[in-house]
């Protein structure tokens, strides 16, 4: 009796978990998602923008590496994001949801313009970029360390939290600049102090430094105590507490790196890039670089991959708006739907769908 | 896992390789392209005022589409100078941008490209910057918002002879976005165009602290018209002070287009500028290859100001006539909008005043723009320079909401 109303509540599948795919297979599954994701999208650009498949691939290639300039910005494009990444990995490897990145960041770069607008003019670059940048990692640290600090002693909610403090940084940007520009445009332009002085290319020594920064945060993750903690602390609190990890202090030391390197990229973007600040700054990397993180699951390695691939969808598809001249919305659909697919596929990478088996006589259970 | 970095590192260098291919096999035959860099894109006022201009110029000019570019959604920052030099890569001889803040990136493409005319809108540094092939040009939209703020004077005559108001009750509200010349410029030409035609009118602004965001100019509308405003005006680019007066049922003048169909009975009339004219003329000097004025001022006669239709569902009876009436005087020069007899700073009548007009990091005050009894408004650059607080106007705050 009971055999049989299991079978007739058995529903037609159900879901299974999966053990140990190999490295090929869960591979070749995110490679065929793109695929799937890109084909979708260019099934798409047919009906939205009235352009063959073909010419939707080729303009997305073409958008990302079409030239040597387009390369070179691609290539720092992908360093500006994989920096933030790098930074917020440490706190979500400890289960830290810091979505907060956006305003570390820039408050770092608003640091940075600060230094640059008040000591510019009095101290040579050489000693000026230094102090821009110990101001960008102090900025970036306190307003990290702020949310950590406060989910350590009472417990608040960190998301909340650092989601507030990106609003905090953005009300501060626009009073400085109110400040710095007594026309009232709010508009302050390039400064022509602290610039990172050009080797090879102007994007050289950022996508240098970036890449080092990888390696580094890499081995402190990886190979060092504090990352181990981290770690740890990530897994189980009480495990952490049980063999004598302070879970507070780790959580502020580790918030404290992440704003940091918040800094280093709002420094980076300021000393190398804009030589100014403005509200859109960052404009939402803070956000497309837990996205980055996440799809590397959490290793600094991989997200140099991840980085580039978000960069190359973004770049390649702002290229189909400008060569069709359509909705700037499409390229945001093309990211969302590549990575929709690349999301889902991870159901299927870590499950499998076994479908009920049919009774011996081939007809369904009565 | 060194594995996996160096597979994806493969990958991404052999679809480059990839794109760099097919992207040489492009060719055109076009030898003369636009440029065009916009902060936003059609959702925004602003640039869809821009956008509208560029195609109008297309079609004037017999620009096939590949012949005009466009870069939306550009921030002010590096991204500026990216854009603008990826447009050079692409063949554009003239380059275009819409945004004040995008204006240091374009100078530094202009001193990179020599060869190509790069050329921004509401800019202020061209005069000084001494560059052959950087220009800036704005119009004197002030002529528009004082025509504007007529219609808005004769609405405000007719509320005072039904006796819905009385003459002391005729009160303005204002949008406006930050505290910076252009709003004042525009704020302040548009209340003597109202004072013009109603003397006793007065005036409050109230400042959102951003180009856009709806919510807040929808709450400053809201909160001049309970503070008795009985007529709104806005400088900011969203719908938001409209919406609110057509809720309300209170008179609107609006900017940077006709908003009559979202608000068909509170509408009266609209002032923008028009830059068709501006992109014909640096797309025909870049093609014949004269030389582009540094800094050029859009006007009536050029046809760079533009004026909506009146609505006459909303607007006062015979505004078309007084506002054809007044542009004549313009015209003839009989008429100056900061004449200094028709306004008062402190209790006094101005006889001289400095304005910043060279860009420099002090905003020191650098220029007299007073003569002949008015104050001569975009003809020292091309970009607003009045930012004088005048009688009869209030400010309820400054720079922020």
């Amino acid at each position: 009796m009971r055999n049989r109303d299991k079978q007739a509540h058995e529903p037609p599948f159900h879901v299974v978990k999966r053990d140990g795919v190999p490295l090929w297979k869960s591979m070749t599954i995110r490679v065929l998602a793109v695929v799937f994701g890109l084909l979708l999208c260019s099934i798409l650009a047919v009906f939205l923008i009235d352009a063959n498949p073909v010419e939707f691939i080729t303009t997305l290639f073409d958008g990302a590496f079409g030239s040597a300039r387009r390369l070179w910005k691609f290539g720092k494009d992908a360093s500006v994001l994989l920096c933030i990444a790098l930074a917020i990995t440490p706190a979500f490897r400890m289960r830290f949801w810091n979505i907060g990145a956006e305003g570390q960041t820039l408050i770092g770069a608003l640091a940075s313009v600060a230094v640059a607008y008040y000591l510019g003019d009095s101290i040579p670059n050489g000693a000026l970029l230094p102090l821009m940048l110990l101001a960008s990692v102090a900025a970036g640290a306190v307003w990290g360390g702020l949310p950590a600090v406060f989910k350590a002693k009472w417990e608040t909610n960190e998301t909340l939290f650092t989601l507030m403090m990106n609003y905090a940084a953005s009300g501060l940007v626009a009073y400085f600049l109110l400040l710095w520009t007594p026309s009232g445009s709010s508009v302050l332009g390039a400064l022509s102090v602290g610039h990172l002085p050009i080797v090879i290319h102007e994007y050289f020594l950022l996508i240098a430094a970036v890449l080092v920064l990888t390696v580094l945060i890499y081995i402190y993750l990886q190979y060092t105590k504090q990352g181990y903690e981290i770690s740890v602390v990530g897994e189980s609190e009480n495990t952490a507490r049980y063999i004598g990890i302070g879970v507070s202090r780790v959580i502020i030391r580790t918030m404290l790196v992440s704003g940091a390197v918040c800094g280093i990229a709002g420094f980076l973007i300021v000393s190398a890039l804009d030589h100014s600040v403005t509200t859109t700054t960052v404009g939402g990397m803070g956000f497309t670089a837990i996205m980055v993180s996440w799809l590397a699951k959490f290793n600094p390695l991989v997200m140099i991959g991840t980085s580039a691939f978000i960069t190359f969808l973004q770049q390649g598809s702002a290229q189909i708006t400008t060569n069709f001249n359509i909705d700037s919305a499409f390229p945001d659909m093309v990211v969302g739907i590549v990575l929709f697919f690349i999301i889902g596929c991870e159901f299927f990478i870590n499950y499998k769908l076994a479908f009920r088996k049919t009774s011996k006589k081939g007809g369904r259970a009565k | 896992m060194f594995k996996k970095v160096l597979s994806l590192c493969l990958a991404v260098l052999m679809v480059a390789a990839l794109g760099v291919f097919m992207s040489s096999c492009e060719k055109t035959n076009d030898d003369f392209k636009l440029g065009v860099i916009l902060l936003h894109d059609e959702a925004s006022t602003y640039d869809l005022n821009f956008i509208e201009a560029v195609e109008r110029a297309k079609t004037q000019l017999g620009l096939t589409d590949a012949q005009v570019i466009y870069k939306k959604n550009i921030p002010e920052s590096n991204e500026c100078y990216e854009a603008a030099a990826d447009l050079v890569d692409e063949g554009c001889d003239v380059i275009f941008a819409d945004s004040f803040g995008h204006e240091t990136y374009m100078i530094k493409a202009a001193k990179e490209f020599t060869s190509v005319q790069f050329c921004h809108a509401t800019g202020t540094m061209a005069h000084t910057e001494g560059l052959a092939n950087y220009h800036n040009a704005f119009a004197s939209i002030y002529e528009g918002r004082f025509l504007a703020g007529v219609a808005a004077g004769l609405k405000l005559n007719e509320m005072i002879e039904a006796g819905t108001i009385t003459a002391e009750q005729a009160k303005i509200g204002y949008v406006g976005a930050f505290t910076y010349a252009e709003v004042i410029s525009g704020y302040t030409s548009f209340y003597l165009g109202a004072k013009y035609v109603c003397p006793s009118v007065t005036m409050d602004v109230q400042f959102t602290g951003s180009w856009y965001d709806e919510i807040k100019e929808k709450d400053a509308a809201t909160a001049l018209i309970n503070n008795n405003c009985v007529l709104i005006s806005q400088h900011a680019d969203s719908m938001g002070a409209p919406s609110v007066c057509e809720e309300k049922n209170v008179p609107n003048v609006s900017y940077n287009g006709s908003t009559v169909a979202s608000c068909p009975n509170t509408f009266i009339i609209s002032s923008k500028i028009d830059w068709t004219p501006y992109v014909v003329y640096i797309c025909e000097s870049a093609k014949a290859g004269t030389e582009i004025a540094v800094d050029w001022t859009g006007t009536i006669a050029t046809g760079s100001v533009a004026l909506a239709e009146v609505n006459t569902q909303a607007a006062a009876e015979g505004t078309q006539a007084k506002i054809d009436e007044i542009k004549a005087l313009m015209a003839s020069g009989d008429l100056h909008v900061f004449d200094t007899a028709t306004f008062t700073v402190g209790g006094e009548t101005l006889t001289s005043y400095m304005a910043d007009v060279d860009t420099d990091a002090a905003y020191e005050k650098d220029t007299e723009v007073i003569a002949d009894g008015y104050f001569h408004e975009s003809e020292f650059r091309s970009a607003p320079y009045f930012d004088i607080q005048i009688d009869g106007i209030t400010l309820l705050n400054t720079n922020f909401g």
